[in-house]
């Protein structure tokens, strides 16, 4: 009986969507049109903080030694860097490496006047260790913790960059919850307009069904399953675009704009779309489920 | 089979639908509630029905105090009441068979269930050659045997009738009377809300009055001659 009752639901429910075709494609066509802003708006912001992660990963900390500091203190300093969750890597760079990297980027093409200290490194006291973390965020706490290390007389970090990436990922993070809170309750709106038609479309049939000793849940569920079919089509119409587009216009920047690829890395489209293609199946059929609960909940009471 | 014990029935502030109702019908009978529109005969239909609640007194139907059913079992408890009304109430875009059947479905029943009693249902209403018909294409006589047909499927103990013949012309209304009594016969309580005096005098049934919400009169079998 329960099988009868679920099979007859969803019958039922696909044939809502038929009789009110034109209110069933226009939802349909809002809620395509939805995800598919959802789902451009999903890419750019994974694409935008995948950059912004990049960028993360390439600032780092510098920590310099007191004058005459021994190896061995270095090597223990470098121990409790390790220790700390924060840092993702870190690595030591020795007074010497630090003076050819300081030949390297400002002496290259007049090298005679670098030769003119000879084997007197002026950087004798810039053994330092090179620190990137995991989260920027974390930097400034990082540092503190740094410069209360005994052994170390400085900490260099760039601070307004970590400020300035920690912002940008919170304004991302507060922008896309907006829209996507918005294109939820227009969502719902649209699938609360659709039912509510198929209900008054069928009131007289509901009005038989509840003399007849129909069930609540069976009155109800055709419509739940409409809203559903609605959102899950909905869904899968601007997935399957997004997913031949994004192929296409990566590899045309990549062509076409030589120079942006070269500081823009795109995630793949197997990184997106693992993610993409479940959220926004499951968005849709949200949307479908919530709104026609809500509308069946108004307008039936059984 | 059915018991109302000082039933009221009002609406707002005012002359209430029902007032002081008592009355009792046994498992078996035929009964027409005859009275004026606006007398508080379907009042009385909702209130079995339980698509209403009185204000007063205490409803039984088949043993079950109306008052104590919870609203997750009126379901089950309306497959126990079969009801048709003056406008057939079919459903238009279905054919005779889907109308029929649809009471099925809405309970749950298999499609190979559904199969067999349909044709069944359909025989003893003398429409079996009509089922691919859609409701348009039948007279109002035969619209109501399919309603009749589609109460009955679900094998109810109690058929109400709210005005079936309303609609009808004479032959076609005796038609369904004769129906009726035959479904009577076969043991389904028979309570039929009518208009149609004459109808009621010729049969010969229990008659129960009702005027402004009062039962006036209760007639035995045979004994009712003008009524209202």
């Amino acid at each position: 009986m329960v099988f009868n009752n679920i099979l007859y639901s969803v019958k039922q429910g696909i044939v809502n969507i038929w009789r009110n075709l034109m209110f069933s494609l226009a939802s349909i066509a809002t809620m395509a049109a939805c995800i598919f802003m959802f789902g451009i708006f999903f890419i750019l912001v994974t694409n935008f903080n995948s950059m912004v992660k990049e960028a993360e990963e390439g600032v780092a900390v510098t920590v310099f030694f007191n004058e005459g500091i021994s190896q061995e203190r270095i090597d223990e300093i470098g121990d409790q860097i390790k220790a700390r969750a924060e840092v993702s890597d870190y690595h030591f760079v020795s007074a010497e490496e630090a003076w050819e990297t300081f030949k390297e980027d400002y002496f290259k093409g007049h090298e005679e006047a670098a030769a003119g200290f000879a084997d007197d490194n002026p950087l004798a006291n810039a053994a330092n260790y090179q620190i990137y973390l995991n989260d920027v965020s974390m930097q400034s706490s990082l540092c503190t913790y740094l410069e209360s290390i005994d052994g170390v007389r400085e900490v260099k970090q760039s601070e307004a960059v970590a400020k300035t990436l920690t912002d940008l990922n919170k304004l991302i993070s507060y922008i896309s919850a907006g829209i996507i809170l918005i294109l939820l309750c227009v969502a719902i709106f649209l699938i609360n307009n659709t039912v509510t038609v198929g209900i008054s479309v069928r009131k007289e049939e509901i009005a038989i069904m509840k003399l007849i000793g129909a069930t609540d849940f069976l009155v109800r569920a055709p419509f739940v399953v409409e809203g559903i079919v609605i959102g899950l089509v909905g869904a899968a119409i601007p997935l399957v675009l997004l997913y031949f587009m994004y192929g296409g216009i990566t590899s045309y920047i990549a062509e076409k704009f030589v120079f942006l690829s070269n500081i823009m890395h795109f995630q793949s489209d197997a990184e997106i779309f693992a993610v993409l293609i479940p959220v926004g199946l499951l968005l849709g059929v949200g949307i479908g489920f919530v709104g026609s609960t809500m509308t069946t909940r108004k307008h039936l009471k059984v | 089979m059915i018991k109302l014990e000082h039933v009221s029935k009002a609406y707002s502030a005012g002359i209430p639908a029902l007032n002081d109702v008592s009355l009792e019908i046994e498992q078996g009978e035929f009964v027409f509630l005859v009275g004026d529109s606006g007398s508080g005969k379907s009042t009385l239909i909702k209130l079995l029905l339980k698509e209403l609640n009185p204000t007063e007194g205490k409803i039984t139907v088949d043993n079950i105090d109306l008052a104590k059913i919870k609203r997750k079992q009126i379901p089950k408890f309306r497959r126990n009441i079969g009801v048709v009304f003056q406008d057939f109430r079919l459903l238009k875009d279905r054919n005779v068979y889907d109308n029929v059947a649809f009471a099925q479905k809405v309970i749950g029943e298999s499609g190979s269930h559904i199969k067999k009693k349909v044709p069944m249902m359909l025989s003893m209403v003398g429409l079996a050659a009509k089922y691919r018909s859609f409701p348009k294409q039948l007279s109002g006589g035969e619209q109501q045997r399919v309603a009749i047909a589609r109460a009955l499927i679900n094998e109810p103990k109690i058929l109400l009738a709210d005005e079936p013949t309303g609609n009808l012309d004479n032959n076609n209304a005796w038609e369904i009377m004769k129906l009726l009594e035959e479904i009577n016969d076969r043991g389904t309580t028979v309570v039929v809300v009518t208009h149609n005096l004459e109808i009621v005098k010729v049969m010969k049934k229990r008659v129960i009055t009702i005027k402004k919400g009062v039962v006036v009169s209760d007639s035995k079998q045979g004994d009712y001659n003008d009524g209202i």
